[in-house]
């Protein structure tokens, strides 16, 4: 480290999370069901997760300023682990709850740190995006039963180094989905996730030989290309159905037009139609017009459609025709997939059939990948 | 090792070959040479046919030309370590790569410019990478050049200009010059450029031998428009004549192959490209950049490729156009070439080459029925045209071979304009001897 | 103790040599000219007063001023640290077939009947390396079954880049200018993509299937269209993996209307087993500098080989060299070529050591090369499976023919270790480093040896047995490695600056103006 002030670490511990997995409840938000969890004899994973995460962190105890909320918030984890934390905030006595995670948050946002590290599931992830959004990096250690979000790192110790390199200066950031399945709907079997926003996460390009540090002037960069790419092909005579993302919105940016970032848009000969549109407001343009939907990968799993634009509804796809489908994503996203293929969750087993095989990915300007869908 | 793998023969392993996949007879090649002695004698005869440039007078130039290559150039591209080394990093190969950073060190100097990347092939390559760099930075699509172009430089050119019918297709148009003086027409220039332009590129010294002195005014033009200023030069010529920088060239490419490289029927070549230390031009380099770096343990320097992330080889189709294997090699002997010139050989060198083929060019002139063209301002070749007409420059040639010399080329196809003429190179091996050789040579053969 | 298996108490040359730029003292030279002829002098006076005044240089260049003995010592001791397949056990290095080079063939392109010709010299005066050209291309037909060959590209990837030259100018000649895209794949060479994208096409890339690490071939029918213009492939793969449906691809791309250029960088383990024409190509390219024994020379000078069918022909660039049956010529008269792609007839001397390896080899020495090679590949395969943390992309596909490409994924989980920590540790035992992976990483933390034909069993034992004490060292004392190198000129440097503005310096006056220092 070459800076004369140490690096802070913000640690916030989500003591609650992956309690329900244990005895096969669906998660653990809502005091009824935490209620039921520790009834049924679930213990605390956090903890451990948390401090499996730390030993990484332990060799550059000197270098840096471990900062974090009290008790098993944080301050538990990091003494056991052998660190002198400095603790902020207070807490009160009893079960910690969502609040308690935004406090905690925000205390890091007033004490300036360099990344926070924290240990939960999808639902501890958007607390801290309510809060923090974009204003600091983020990265998060598994310990929850809902890991959907794209923010977390493989395992414990992965996140451990994963803050040790950033915090060296060594990796950049990369907006990832923070994703949270309605908890309503889970636990009466129906699957809705919903997009609830982004984080800026470290990461290990793998697009980059040795130095690992890929510069976020190059994922923009191709994020831009891809964006020409579509634009240059537009038809005047189709509408153009542009997914959330941050990928595919980079096409309204480029064109100057005014979007929803978790939402759909609509537009047309390089106009805004429609903006933020729910499922019978996009049946009712697409009725009306030869269609192309523009979508991009959404989520750690790889689902292109099913998680965060259910507006994109299996009868939208129906009507627009397979052909009409546009799917883009970085070759970066596309390497986090590891080889696992894309993936189509609507709910038509027909529709779902019908985009299987495999399919076209625009990748940058001129380029494009034949890749594999389930 | 059959054993070890459990297989009885090499058959089992080739089973991944489907059948019909399969060569199924001996190559048709010729019975080899058991013997090292036996090859040896076989390739020396099949050389022995040919008549080199050591045994003939050799005045050919027009992109490869005779210099003297010093002893001890040579005797460091042969050393096994260099002849046999590859893509090894800076901590084995840490002597290549500091060859390679002193030899853009070196360049640098020479050009007065701070970026200059690994050679590629050659000199054509190194100015079509360069217009297609120029291309991106501006987002144009169109090319300005000289009528005197180098033809074979505007064929490799426009083979990266990309047809008509593809995208990124660069349009290539020429530029007149003033038949007296060979200079480029800025006339011409001004009228033809446009918010299309990407770039303007010259060369200097000319192909047919002038040297360009309106630098400056064909670089305003250039940039008064928008346009990059692309200059490819001869850098042996450079101890002399001002670098392209400091009369407004914004990149500047040319050919290492005068650096103590051997011809080697035009095997010896290598193009380099050199711009401002800047990040707009230096993430559009398609080359190989080498960088120095600071070690962790703080002793000695180490070196990388810089901005990697540019070539194909990080991102594969995304990046700069291509490079691959260039010419390594060619690198070290002109970086061992420059040290031993050292500041003063190489102003030397560019002296001595003007003096030299002035000379010849004034006993040439001396003769009936020979003109020089656009004399006197020229480097180290000129144009020498038959004014008889009673033979053609083929049948001079000819004549002169006869005699143990190689005329110049014969340009009369590629500029009509000029008559029968023909390109002549003199440099540092032509001693006042050999030159009032080719005088008497030349009277007799065009009688 | 056994001493053939012991790794060697090897160290590097460690000169701790300044940058030339350093070095030297005003005054001194290295080089003296020739004095220019009184007569000389007299007649044409001052060189400058050929020179219009504002191209006079005003500054000189700051070059060296260096005695010879100066310049030598210094230069031949950045030779020494430099480690070329010459010294050591090169079989990290793989694609790059780091082969022996008969030290025969230095001898020859240094005699002065190849050295000292210009490329424009008349005909009647090069017939003898004329013949040479024209005999290897014939050579070169035989090998791949492909009509015609021209050597003017000057490596691997110009090679490709001229075969979509070709394809480009085929799909024009036959009005065809809608098909303007490239078919290819993720393992062959990132040039497969990069080169026909300079050359104005679009690209699409075949992912591999996870299991086989080959494309599937639905994925290339989905890929089709009448925008296809060609399918550029290297086969075997990277990973070493020999596609046995690559019939079956060119045939729908030939069904499309495309045409099929094979990659032949990985040959060294086809001759005489598989050529290009019995799999449907209509070009294909050869790196001369790879399985044909032409040396690396420090990445170059290089030949990318290129041949073409009948049909393809007539777009060669130019010239061909042709024999009428008494002379040789060079042929300039092909109008619809696509003109050059370099200036002159390419990297000859390649050519002419290539010509002697063959002629040295023969069909059955050839033969023997490419068993060979596959032989070592597989039982460096079989040798390699028991060293912990190692394990072998796509695991499937057992048998490899050139080179293979393995993961040390499990490594990197057990013990933090990755594959670059490895790559910079390997050459403190006195190997050269090896070769990862091109981009993108699709098999994690990879690794990529080839043993070609040049290595013998003992020699790959002991390049195994060198992994195996990394992996070791990996499990017992993991920060070794990830600060090594240990036994080289210098330690590892700071890879930040290579990417920041601020600190990367191509040149040593960009370096002292960025860092502050005085010289």
């Amino acid at each position: 480290m070459t800076r004369e002030s140490k690096r802070k670490l913000g640690l916030i511990v989500n003591p609650i999370s992956g309690m329900g997995g244990s005895v096969g409840l669906k998660g653990t938000d809502g005091e009824k069901i935490l209620k039921k969890a520790i009834e049924l004899g679930a213990k605390p994973t956090s903890p451990s997760r948390a401090i499996e995460a730390l030993n990484e962190v332990l060799p550059i105890k000197n270098h840096i300023e471990l900062i974090t909320y009290p008790r098993d918030m944080g301050e538990a984890e990091a003494q056991a682990c052998g660190f002198e934390p400095k603790v902020i905030g207070t807490l009160e006595e009893g079960e910690t709850s969502p609040e308690d995670t935004r406090d905690a948050a925000r205390a890091m946002l007033r004490s300036e740190v360099d990344l926070i590290l924290f240990v939960g599931g999808d639902g501890t992830a958007r607390d801290i995006q309510e809060v923090i959004g974009d204003k600091l990096p983020v990265l998060g250690v598994p310990a929850g039963v809902k890991i959907h979000s794209g923010v977390f790192a493989i395992n414990p110790r992965s996140a451990g180094l994963l803050a040790v390199a950033y915090l060296q200066d060594k990796l950049s950031t990369q907006e990832s989905e923070v994703m949270d399945i309605d908890e309503e709907a889970f636990r009466h079997n129906r699957v809705s996730a919903k997009l609830y926003g982004y984080l800026r996460v470290p990461y290990e390009n793998q697009m980059i030989q040795g130095t690992k540090t890929g510069s976020a002037a190059s994922e923009k960069g191709d994020i831009q290309s891809i964006a020409w790419e579509i634009i240059d092909d537009m038809e005047d005579d189709y509408l153009y159905v542009i997914g959330p993302g941050t990928t595919t919105k980079a096409i309204m940016r480029q064109l100057g037009l005014k979007y929803a970032l978790l939402g759909v848009d609509a537009i047309r000969q390089k106009r805004l139609v429609a903006s933020d549109v729910n499922e019978k407001q996009l049946l009712a343009l697409v009725e009306k017009n030869k269609t192309k939907i523009i979508v991009t990968v959404i989520g750690g799993q790889g689902h292109i459609f099913g998680r965060g634009n259910q507006q994109i509804s299996s009868r939208v796809i129906e009507k627009v025709g397979k052909d009409n489908i546009v799917i883009i994503a970085t070759e970066n996203k596309i390497a986090t997939l590891r080889g696992r293929p894309l993936l189509v969750d609507t709910d038509s087993p027909e529709v779902n059939k019908l985009l299987k095989g495999y399919s076209r990915i625009v990748t940058g300007y001129g380029k494009y990948i034949m890749y594999r869908v389930a | 090792m059959l054993n070890e793998l459990g297989v009885k023969s090499i058959e089992e392993l080739l089973t991944i070959i489907p059948k019909e996949l399969r060569f199924n007879r001996p190559l048709n090649l010729p019975r080899p040479f058991q013997s090292e002695f036996e090859l040896k004698t076989h390739v020396e005869k099949l050389l022995s046919k040919n008549r080199t440039c050591k045994e003939y007078l050799n005045f050919l130039g027009g992109g490869c030309w005779q210099h003297y290559v010093p002893a001890v150039v040579d005797e460091i591209i042969r050393r096994a370590e260099f002849v046999t080394a590859y893509a090894g990093n800076t901590y084995s190969d840490l002597g290549k790569w500091q060859t390679f950073f002193e030899f853009q060190s070196m360049m640098g100097e020479l050009l007065d410019m701070e970026a200059v990347s690994l050679p590629t092939f050659d000199w054509a390559s190194a100015a079509g990478f360069a217009v297609r760099m120029a291309s991106r930075i501006s987002g144009r699509n169109e090319l300005l050049i000289p009528r005197t172009i180098s033809p074979e430089r505007l064929s490799v050119i426009e083979n990266f200009c990309q047809p008509k019918s593809a995208v990124g297709h660069i349009t290539v148009e020429s530029v007149e010059y003033d038949h007296r003086t060979g200079l480029l027409s800025i006339e011409d220039l001004k009228d033809k450029i446009s918010q299309r332009t990407a770039a303007v590129y010259f060369e200097n010294p000319s192909y047919l031998g002038f040297i360009e002195s309106q630098g400056e005014a064909i670089s305003q033009v250039a940039h008064k428009n928008g346009a990059e200023c692309i200059v490819g030069v001869d850098p042996i010529s450079l101890g002399i004549l001002e670098p392209p920088a400091n009369y407004g060239a914004d990149i500047v490419c040319g050919e290492i192959q005068p650096l103590g490289i051997h011809m080697n029927y035009g095997g010896g070549t290598g193009g380099f490209i050199a711009t401002r230390d800047e990040p707009k031009y230096i993430s559009e380099y398609p080359t190989q950049l080498v960088s120095i770096a600071d070690t962790v343990n703080g002793e000695g320097f180490g070196f990388g490729y810089c901005t990697h992330e540019r070539t194909l080889y990080a991102v594969r189709e995304k990046g700069k156009d291509f490079t691959g294997t260039t010419v390594g090699l060619w690198t070290i002997a002109a970086a061992v070439y420059l040290t031993l010139m050292g500041a003063n050989g190489i102003k030397e060198i560019g002296e001595e080459i003007i003096q030299r083929s002035h000379y010849a060019a004034k006993l040439l002139s001396e003769i009936k029925g020979v003109k020089i063209a656009f004399t006197p301002h020229f480097f180290k070749e000129f144009i020498v045209i038959f004014e008889e007409k009673s033979k053609t420059t083929r049948e001079v040639n000819k004549s002169l071979l006869k005699r143990g010399v190689l005329g110049g080329k014969d340009i009369s196809t590629e500029f009509p304009e000029l008559g029968e003429s023909s390109l002549y190179c003199v440099t540092e091996v032509h001693t006042k001897e050999d030159l009032e050789r080719l005088a008497s040579s030349l009277e007799e053969a065009i009688r | 103790m056994n001493r053939r298996s012991e790794l060697r108490r090897y160290h590097a040359h460690v000169w701790d040599e300044p940058i030339v730029m350093q070095m030297g003292q005003k005054g001194e030279r290295g080089m003296m000219l020739a004095e220019v002829e009184d007569a000389i002098k007299r007649t044409v006076g001052e060189a400058a007063s050929y020179i219009p005044q504002n191209m006079q240089r005003k500054g000189q260049p700051r070059l060296p001023e260096m005695s010879q003995p100066h310049v030598l010592r210094h230069y031949l001791r950045l030779s020494q640290e430099t480690l070329g397949m010459a010294f050591n056990i090169d079989i990290g290095m793989g694609t790059c077939t780091m082969k022996y080079s008969p030290q025969v063939n230095e001898e020859l392109v240094r005699l002065p009947g190849f050295a000292d010709l210009h490329p424009y010299q008349d005909e009647e005066t090069v017939q003898g390396i004329l013949e040479i050209i024209y005999h290897f291309a014939r050579f070169m037909s035989e090998i791949s079954g492909m009509k015609e060959f021209t050597f003017q590209p000057g490596g691997g990837a110009h090679g490709i880049y001229t075969n979509a030259c070709m394809i480009r100018e085929y799909h024009k000649t036959n009005g065809e200018l809608d098909r303007n895209e490239i078919i290819s794949t993720l393992f062959s060479h990132p040039a497969d993509a990069a080169c026909p994208a300079t050359a104005g096409f679009k690209i699409i890339t075949l992912y591999p299937d996870p299991e086989t690490g080959l494309p599937n071939i639905e994925a290339l029918k989905a890929a089709v269209s009448k925008h296809t213009a060609g399918f550029m492939v290297t086969n075997p793969e990277d990973t070493g993996i020999f596609n046995p449906s690559i019939n079956e691809f060119v045939d729908i791309i030939h069904e499309a209307g495309g045409l099929c250029s094979y990659d032949q960088a990985n040959s060294n383990a086809l001759f005489g087993i598989a050529r290009a024409k019995e799999a449907g190509f209509d070009m294909c390219h050869f790196n001369i500098h790879k399985a044909f024994s032409s040396p690396h020379g420090c990445m170059g000078p290089a030949c990318g080989a290129v041949g073409v069918a009948e049909a393809l022909s007539e777009y060669l660039p130019v010239p061909i060299v042709t024999y009428d049956g008494s002379r040789y010529h060079l042929d300039y008269n092909r109008p619809n070529s696509i003109g050059k792609v370099r200036a002159f007839l390419g990297n000859i001397e390649t050519v002419v050591r290539a010509y002697a390896w063959i002629m040295s080899m023969g069909s059955e020495g050839l033969r023997q090369v490419s068993e060979t090679a596959i032989i070592n590949t597989n039982y460096l395969i079989r040798k390699i499976s028991d060293v912990p943390g190692v394990s072998m992309a796509y695991p499937k596909q057992r048998i490899r023919l050139d080179q293979v490409r393995f993961s040390l994924e499990k490594l990197k989980e057990d013990t933090g270790v990755d594959t670059d920590d490895v790559a910079r540790r390997i050459v403190d035992f006195g190997v050269q480093e090896y070769f990862t992976s091109h981009h993108p990483w699709v098999v994690p933390e990879p690794f990529l040896p080839e043993p070609c034909d040049t290595y013998s069993k003992e020699d790959i034992d002991y390049w195994v047995n060198i992994i195996r004490r990394i992996s070791e060292e990996a499990y017992k004392n993991p920060e070794i490695i990830r600060t090594a190198p240990h036994n080289q000129p210098i330690s590892k440097i700071k890879v930040e600056a290579l990417n920041d503005p601020s600190k990367w310096a191509l040149t040593w006056r960009a370096y002292l103006r960025k860092h502050k220092r005085e010289n």
